[in-house]
């Protein structure tokens, strides 16, 4: 894109503008006021806290009482903690069971929804409703569904003669697990599918049309046109619904806040139940930090896929 | 897109190739038109319908239950639970008259109004500067802010809760009004930095001519032209604003002062067995000024999200 000039060529013919006007209209000058906003945000409330949880990971800090430096002690003493390694555990099987899951579930739905029916504009408004009210809330009513006594999933169930007594979803380990993957997998679906739609609607039909011709299966047509066009927008939509879901903190403490006996507990709840609730702040802020090594890899899984891709595609020309 | 344009360039040739193969064999399917109405019954609403109901039944069960009267909550057997008998408000109003509730709403709407508009200010701003300034490390600035993005509150939250402490705005609603805009410039600026790269320069040049500020330009000219994308920024922010969690859980301690994603979850769960009509008549009060909003603007909304995505 070409740029604008701003200023005139020094010595122009309407003589040397002073020195205040030549700087009113210099771009880079212009720019750092325009940009002031947004960076004293950025960096007031997020580079600087980003440092400064690093920082705490290494000192012994307790809520109203300042912390000394202690070195990699908070950290040793997650090394020997069961409980940590447990939720690193929840959050890896969280994140690849529920992302899988959101991934396949979305792209089968953003195939169903790019076909043509009755009332197609409403049908999408509809599917993206869970992503739009707030997680806690949605939390909520998925808590009174998962009740031990009045689930309505147990009822059904009785009712359909395929289990004796209630399901005891968010006390039992196991069960309580799924639970709350199914929960988020209800809410993130939404989003793969309609990002992945608006990926699929950029795929020209005459593709689909030349192949029909061609006599390819429906199969073939999918594996070979739309999941290539789709491979750079399925790479974003799976970056973000992994680091969202591997840091995801709402859904868990609307439902289980960690129990039963820590079976649920992911990364963000541990730090909040460590840092906030048990005040101390240094061991939180020890396992916060301890999630940014596996939040970078995803990037960096996600960005070379991309690169690859491009590197690919551009090999073919 | 160049792609795409290689492949239609290739088909032509491929078609007539198979042209003969086609002819021969003619069950090949074809296009959707010509599906017939039982496949498509099979292969595209029946699936479609499931995974509808699975994703509106919450809410239906979110609604039954604030209407259904206590003793058919706990009485499965002698009521059927899918449908209610005698609808009853009792649990709306007591939400709206016996408990602080609209003090709730009323903060989260002040947060998020007040986030949405000081993010929706910085990011044109941020935006503008990055896309037509093309200040020296304008590229730069770009990507650190999509970095931003990828920044997740749940290892922020306990720096900030100090830095929050320090600044004395402990327990004030002040303190998420001022770090909301961290979730939203980011995901703002980028979605605006695509809008105001389709306003064509030309008009840009034509006011600089005419002896414009910067200012001028951007006020003048491009705010009004990015209109949908403002639109689109506003309504994503105040929704993400508004389903903001784990910041409001640990800046706000007094009962007045929560949000109402917060006082859901820890002022309604006073082990009541007849607890679950209120709470869900507060997840569905709660949930209702977003539906609305998003019924009225679906389409800012999806282009919000997509577009964010798609850069």
């Amino acid at each position: 894109m070409s740029t604008i000039q701003t200023s005139m060529p020094p010595g122009a013919a309407m003589g040397e503008p002073s020195a205040w006007a030549r700087l009113k209209t210099n771009r880079n000058f212009v720019a750092l006021w325009f940009m002031l906003p947004a960076a004293a945000f950025l960096i007031l409330f997020l580079a600087y806290p980003l440092g400064l949880g690093v920082w705490m990971s290494f000192t012994d800090e307790k809520i109203g009482r300042s912390g000394v430096f202690v070195g990699l002690e908070n950290y040793e003493w997650l090394w020997d903690d069961a409980i940590f390694w447990l939720s690193v555990f929840n959050t890896l099987l969280y994140t690849i069971v529920a992302s899988a899951i959101k991934f396949a579930i979305g792209l089968y739905l953003a195939l169903l929804l790019n076909r043509h029916m009755p009332f197609k504009a409403m049908i999408r408004a509809i599917v993206l409703i869970p992503f739009i009210v707030p997680t806690v809330l949605s939390a909520i009513a998925f808590w009174w569904i998962y009740d031990a006594q009045f689930s309505i999933i147990s009822w059904s169930l009785i009712k359909l003669g395929l289990i004796s007594q209630n399901i005891n979803f968010l006390g039992d380990t196991s069960w309580a697990r799924a639970s709350v993957i199914i929960a988020n997998i209800w809410r993130g679906v939404p989003f793969v599918a309609i990002t992945l739609l608006a990926g699929l609607q950029t795929v020209s039909p005459s593709l689909y049309e030349a192949a029909t011709l061609d006599g390819a299966t429906s199969w073939q047509r999918f594996r070979y046109i739309t999941y290539p066009l789709l491979t750079p927008i399925i790479a974003v939509v799976m970056t973000f619904s992994v680091l969202f879901t591997f840091t995801d903190f709402q859904l868990i403490w609307a439902l289980t806040r960690g129990g039963p006996v820590n079976a649920t507990h992911l990364m963000a709840t541990l730090s909040y139940q460590r840092g906030i609730i048990s005040g101390r702040l240094g061991e939180g802020a020890a396992i916060a930090t301890a999630m940014i090594p596996f939040l970078m890899a995803a990037i960096a899984i996600s960005w070379f896929g991309m690169q690859r891709r491009k590197w690919q595609q551009g090999s073919d020309q | 897109m160049t792609d795409t344009a290689a492949l239609q360039s290739k088909t032509p040739s491929n078609a007539t190739a198979t042209a003969a193969k086609l002819a021969a064999g003619d069950d090949s399917e074809g296009m959707s038109y010509l599906e017939s109405l039982p496949r498509r019954l099979i292969t595209l609403y029946l699936p479609l319908g499931i995974i509808l109901l699975v994703l509106l039944f919450p809410f239906y069960w979110m609604g039954l239950t604030s209407i259904k009267p206590d003793e058919q909550l706990i009485d499965m057997e002698k009521y059927n639970p899918f449908w209610v008998v005698h609808p009853t408000f009792k649990h709306i109003s007591k939400l709206l008259f016996e408990t602080q509730y609209p003090r709730w709403l009323w903060n989260t709407m002040y947060v998020a109004v007040g986030a949405t508009t000081l993010s929706i200010f910085a990011s044109v701003l941020a935006a503008y500067a990055i896309v037509r300034l093309r200040f020296k490390g304008a590229d730069t600035v770009g990507v650190l802010i999509f970095f931003a993005y990828l920044v997740p509150p749940s290892i922020l939250f306990i720096p900030l809760a100090s830095v929050i402490q320090a600044y004395g705005l402990f327990d004030s609603p002040l303190s998420l009004i001022l770090v909301y805009p961290t979730l939203l410039i980011p995901f703002s600026t980028w979605l605006l930095m695509g809008y105001f790269k389709t306003i064509p320069f030309e008009l840009e040049e034509c006011a600089l001519i005419d002896g414009a500020s910067r200012w001028q330009i951007l006020v003048k000219i491009v705010v009004p032209l990015a209109v949908p994308g403002l639109i689109s920024a506003f309504i994503f922010s105040f929704t993400l604003c508004w389903n903001e969690f784990i910041y409001a859980l640990t800046f706000l301690q007094s009962t007045p002062n929560k949000t109402v994603p917060v006082a859901i979850v820890n002022e309604f769960v006073d082990g009541d067995i007849y607890k679950w009509g209120s709470l869900m008549a507060g997840a569905l009060v709660g949930s209702l000024p977003l539906v609305i909003l998003y019924a009225f603007f679906v389409e800012h909304y999806v282009s919000a999200m997509t577009g964010a995505v798609k850069e």
